[in-house]
This record gives C-alpha cells, sequence and structure tokens, in this order.
C-alpha cells in the first residue's frame, strides 16, 4: 500500500542518447505545469524568504522595501505573542492531533468487520470531514452557544451545573476548537486506518489464535506494529494540516477572546493580512514552516528507528 | 494501496435457513450485537448535520429555544428562500465557486496529467533537477505562500478576482505526483512499439496512456473540487468584495449584520453549499477514498 504524499526518489536517469524529439517533447510536455508552478509557487517561496529580511508594509507601495538584515527573526525571538502562540499552537495540535488518530483507531478496529451497513456507517463517520470548514465552524458555533446551545443544554441534562462558555471564554475556547477539530477529522484517521487493515497479516492473528493469544494480545504484537507506518503518516499530515490552518480561528474566535486561540498561522495572518505587516509576516511563516519540518522529520526517524529495531 | 478500501466480504456459504448450526446462530447475533452500538454513535455523530438541517426550516427567533427543539415547529422555508432570493442571495456566490472549481479542475488535471506523464515515461536532460524542485517545494504549506500571492496578484490587477484562485490551482505540484505516480506503474513496453510503429510522443500519450489514466484524473479531479469548494482561507486573503464572493465567505457573511448570526439564514446557505459536496461523495464515494488514501491531499 502506499498512503505516501511523494514518491521516495526520481525514476532512473535515460541513457543520454535520448535528445532529439523525444527530449523536446518532454520539455513541451512539463512546460504549461511548469510555467504555472513557476509562477504561483516558486516565485512566491523565493519572495517569502526575501520579504522575511525586510521591513515593508502594504502603504509604502514597491519603493518602500526596505532590507533590515536578520531584524524581523531577532523580533520574533523576543516576540511574546510569538511565543504565546507557540505554546497554544502545541496545545492545540498536540491534543487534537493524537485524540483524532487514536478515535480515528478505534473506530476502525469497530468497523472493521463484517456488520450490517458497514459501507454506509464509514461514510456516515467521513462526512465532517468532506463538508466546508465554515458551514461545519458556523453549526458548532450555534451548538456551543453558552446560554441556550445543544451542547450546553445536553451538559445541564446530565446535571452539570458549572457549564462550559466555549467560545464566549477565554478558558474554553481553544477546547471548543480541539473538539471541532477531532469531530472533522476522525473519520478520515479512520478511512485510512481501514485500508491499512486490509493489508494486515492475516494469517499470523489465526496462528496467533490458536496459540491462545486473546484480543488485547493480539492487538498489541500485531496490529499495532503492523499499523505503526500508517500512524505515523497520519500524525505527520494531520500535524502539518493543524499547525498551518488558520480558517477555524478566523471564522470562529478571531484569536480571542483576548489572545486565548491566537495560534501560530492566525497570528502569521493577522500580522500579514490586517497589520499589512508583510515582512514581519513571512519571517513568522517561515519561523514556523522550519519549526513544524523538524518535529516532523523528528517524528519519521523515530519511526525509521523503531521499525529497524523490529 | 492495491485495491478499494473495502475488504471484499468472503461470500457466505450457501446454508439453507432452516438448519443453521448454533456457531452460526451466534455470529449473527454477534453481528448485530456490533451494528446496533455503532449505528447509533454514527447517528449521534451526525447530530450537527441535524440541527444545521432543522434550524435552516424554522424562524430565526426557534433557533435557540430551551429546551432544543428538533423538528421546527412551524415548517418554515423562508429561510430557503430568503437564501437564495433575497438580498443576501447566496446565487451569486455559488455560480463563483462553480466557475473557481471547474476552472481549476479542467486546469489541473490536464496540467498534472501531461506534466506527470513526462516525468515517469519521458527522458530528457534535466528532468531529474525540475522533479527535484517539485519534490522539495511538495512540503510547503500554502498558508506560508499567501503573503507574496497576496502582493502579487495586488501589483498585476488580479486581487479581488476570481483569477487570483483559479490561476495557483491550477497547476499544483501535488497533482503531478499523483499522475506521475500512476504514470510510473505502466508498461513502458507499449510505447515501445507505437514509436517503431512511427507514432509520435502526443499520439502515443493521448491514445495509449491517457485513456488508461481517467480513474485516478477522475480521482484527482475529485479531491481538486471538493477542496476548491471548501476553500475559505485562500478567498478571505484574496478577495474582499462581495461580487466576488465564493461560498465559503459568503456563508461567513450572514454574521456580520448587526453582529448578530442570523440563525436560520446561516443554517439554510449552509445545507446549500454542501449539497454539491455531498453529492459527488455519495456518488463517487469509492473513488473518493481511494484517491485521498492514495495521497492525502484534502
Amino acid at each position: 500500500m502506499a498512503v505516501s504524499v511523494a514518491p521516495a526518489a526520481p525514476a532512473p536517469s535515460a541513457p543520454a542518447s535520448q535528445a532529439g524529439p523525444r527530449a523536446r517533447a518532454g520539455w513541451l510536455f512539463i512546460l504549461p505545469n511548469l510555467v504555472g508552478v513557476t509562477l504561483f509557487t516558486f516565485v512566491p517561496l523565493l519572495s517569502v524568504v526575501v520579504l522575511a529580511f525586510t521591513d515593508w508594509n502594504l502603504v509604502s507601495g514597491l519603493g518602500g522595501i526596505e532590507f533590515i538584515g536578520v531584524d524581523n527573526f531577532v523580533h520574533v525571538v523576543q516576540d511574546p505573542t510569538f511565543w504565546g502562540s507557540v505554546g497554544r499552537t502545541i496545545i492545540y495540535a498536540g491534543l487534537s492531533v493524537p485524540l483524532t488518530v487514536a478515535s480515528g483507531l478505534a473506530l476502525s478496529l469497530a468497523l472493521d468487520r463484517d456488520i450490517p451497513g458497514r459501507g454506509a456507517l464509514r461514510a456516515m463517520f467521513f462526512m465532517p470531514y468532506i463538508v466546508s470548514t465554515v458551514a461545519v465552524g458556523m453549526t458548532w458555533l450555534m451548538l456551543m452557544n453558552p446560554s441556550a446551545g445543544v451542547v450546553n443544554q445536553f451538559l445541564a441534562m446530565l446535571g452539570l451545573a458549572d457549564l462550559p462558555g466555549w467560545f464566549a471564554s477565554s478558558y474554553w475556547a481553544l477546547p471548543a476548537l480541539i473538539i471541532i477539530a477531532i469531530w472533522s477529522g476522525l473519520g478520515y484517521a479512520a478511512v485510512i486506518y481501514l485500508s491499512a487493515l486490509q493489508d494486515a497479516p492475516t494469517d499470523l492473528y489465526e496462528a496467533a489464535e490458536v496459540d491462545g493469544a486473546g484480543p488485547w494480545r493480539r492487538f498489541r504484537t500485531i496490529t499495532w506494529p503492523s499499523l505503526l507506518p500508517t500512524t505515523v503518516f497520519l500524525l505527520v499530515t494531520l500535524f502539518i494540516g493543524t499547525s498551518q490552518g488558520f480558517g477555524l480561528v478566523a471564522l470562529l474566535t478571531s484569536g480571542g477572546p483576548g489572545d486565548s486561540t491566537t495560534v501560530l498561522p492566525y497570528y502569521m495572518y493577522q500580522t500579514g493580512f490586517q497589520f499589512y505587516r508583510f515582512g514581519y509576516a513571512a519571517a513568522i511563516g517561515l519561523v514556523t514552516f522550519v519549526g513544524v519540518l523538524l518535529l516532523t522529520l523528528a517524528m519519521w526517524r523515530a519511526q525509521r528507528g523503531r521499525a529497524l529495531h523490529d | 494501496m492495491t485495491d478499494t478500501a473495502v475488504r471484499p466480504r468472503p461470500a457466505a456459504p450457501a446454508v439453507p435457513r432452516t438448519r443453521r448450526t448454533p456457531r452460526q446462530r451466534r455470529a449473527t447475533r454477534n453481528r448485530w450485537l456490533w451494528a446496533v452500538p455503532m449505528w447509533l454513535l454514527a447517528l449521534a455523530f451526525l447530530l450537527p448535520f441535524a440541527w444545521m438541517l432543522s434550524t435552516s426550516l424554522k424562524a430565526n427567533a426557534d433557533a435557540f429555544t430551551v429546551p432544543m427543539q428538533w423538528i421546527p415547529d412551524p415548517w418554515r422555508w423562508d429561510a430557503f428562500v430568503e437564501v437564495l432570493t433575497g438580498e443576501g442571495s447566496i446565487v451569486p456566490a455559488f455560480a463563483n465557486s462553480v466557475v473557481v472549481a471547474a476552472v481549476r479542475v479542467l486546469g489541473e488535471v490536464l496540467t498534472a496529467t501531461m506534466a506527470g506523464y513526462a516525468f515517469a515515461r519521458l527522458h530528457f536532460r534535466g528532468r531529474d533537477k525540475v522533479f527535484l524542485a517539485y519534490l522539495a517545494t511538495s512540503i510547503i504549506p500554502a498558508q506560508l505562500l499567501l503573503v507574496p500571492r497576496f502582493i502579487y496578484f495586488q501589483q498585476l490587477g488580479l486581487y479581488d478576482t476570481l483569477w487570483a484562485l483559479i490561476l495557483p490551482g491550477m497547476f499544483t505540484v501535488l497533482g503531478t505526483f499523483l499522475m506521475r505516480q500512476f504514470f510510473v506503474g505502466q508498461p513502458a513496453a507499449f510505447a515501445e512499439a507505437a514509436r517503431i510503429d512511427g507514432a509520435n510522443e502526443w499520439q502515443i500519450f493521448w491514445r495509449l496512456y491517457l485513456p488508461m489514466a481517467t480513474p485516478v484524473m477522475s480521482a484527482l479531479g475529485i479531491l481538486t473540487f471538493v477542496w476548491s469548494w471548501n476553500d475559505y482561507e485562500t478567498p478571505l486573503v484574496l478577495i474582499s468584495s462581495p461580487e466576488a464572493y465564493t461560498l465559503p465567505l459568503s456563508l461567513a457573511s450572514f454574521t456580520d449584520e448587526q453582529g448578530a448570526i442570523s440563525a436560520n439564514l446561516t443554517m439554510a446557505a449552509s445545507v446549500v453549499s454542501i449539497i454539491p459536496v455531498l453529492i459527488v461523495f455519495l456518488v463517487l464515494q469509492k473513488r473518493f477514498v481511494r484517491a485521498l488514501t492514495h495521497t492525502g491531499i484534502k
């Protein structure tokens, strides 16, 4: 199975003799895509790097670009709002991603058997994932209305006296976002796990059952190791997605109340598109990206190390 | 991934209904013992959608009643009428979303298929270097590129037009990867034979390889459609005037009437906005899931 985003390495090179029409054809085939990717991805990427070393706001026009060396990065390191955002991003991603993956795994194990309507069940759990952030966000905003929302009415029915204020409270706003993220993503995790479970070594199960291994032991010694690459894949992709997205925050809380939901990507969005400090926004974006990249690499390596051990 | 995401169920042994062993009876009972709680869980999981639908059919004043009202009373279509034909109608935004999604899907599938084919099946000097550049950018999050894209589109006069949403989406690295991955797995022998018969490279691509690729192309198209349809962050940054709003922006704008949210209008607009994605998903579910497990693109 291939749950990987990128192929590992380019295909082997052709013999050097193949010039002529085939070579020209190759360039012609990639040309439309290459021109577009160059204009809308490569050039903006280089620009972000350059911008991060400048002080520029929209008002001063293109002529107002001023190179200031590493000042932006120095500023980032000393910026308490930046570090606060780092902390909130770690809480947000660090809770929502593992919980999404764990509940997705549990769901996939529950669905990985012959039960009536299995396909329909899978589709139902998957549905929140394909619906737009805005439709989902607006619905949850109303469900989590502190005084008359469905969620709090339900909690009150359970006898809870001290009801959470959700998006109106600086303590509960981030947990509310985490709940929405888990609800949206767990069907996706389950679907990916279900397709990985197809490749689980079935013959080993039978052997283990004959040897008297109980379900927990079978899960721990056979299923879990065979799902490890999928788990890492999910952790990595969801972590990258969660630590870069600002849509839900921009829609529901604008980083508030106070700055209780100002996560890193939202801080970048705010710096760039509300205060128009493009140079500083670029620096925040770059630092975030490099940080996420390093964490991701560490996760891959940890997995590789463990895979070699097994 | 080699097959569909659904594990093929072993064919049930043809046993006459009257003579079932205790073991089989137990197995049937176990199936239902699992199914009932799973179905209840799934229904509870979808309650937010039930609330969305129910609220869209209520008067705004009935949205936040205590206790909650799951079945609208009275049943009203006003919100849908208002959302479709009223002053803040979402129909223009719906049309914008259709245009953006359609052009993006066509453009991306075409350019990614051609490029993916060339990266996989044609040999030319510099290919591997270009591919490495693609690989390196594949991990760049789109959000990082929003600032420079904003500046460029403003300089080019494309800011606040649908082109700002369409153009970057037409030429993608991830789409190219998906297509390349497919073509790498296809035999080279057809092309060699066709070359000997005098076919040119375009004919080989168009007549031989493209027809094989249609399932993957449609998978890419579906993913791009859903992604484009739901995208909120890009238009939030690159669009400002209501005439150029796509659906997600338009949905979010129901919040800002005197600071109060109009619950029934927002929910009616949400219902309308998710219908196309829901149809695509329900009709093409298998292909959709396969594409997703293949790429991890949302």
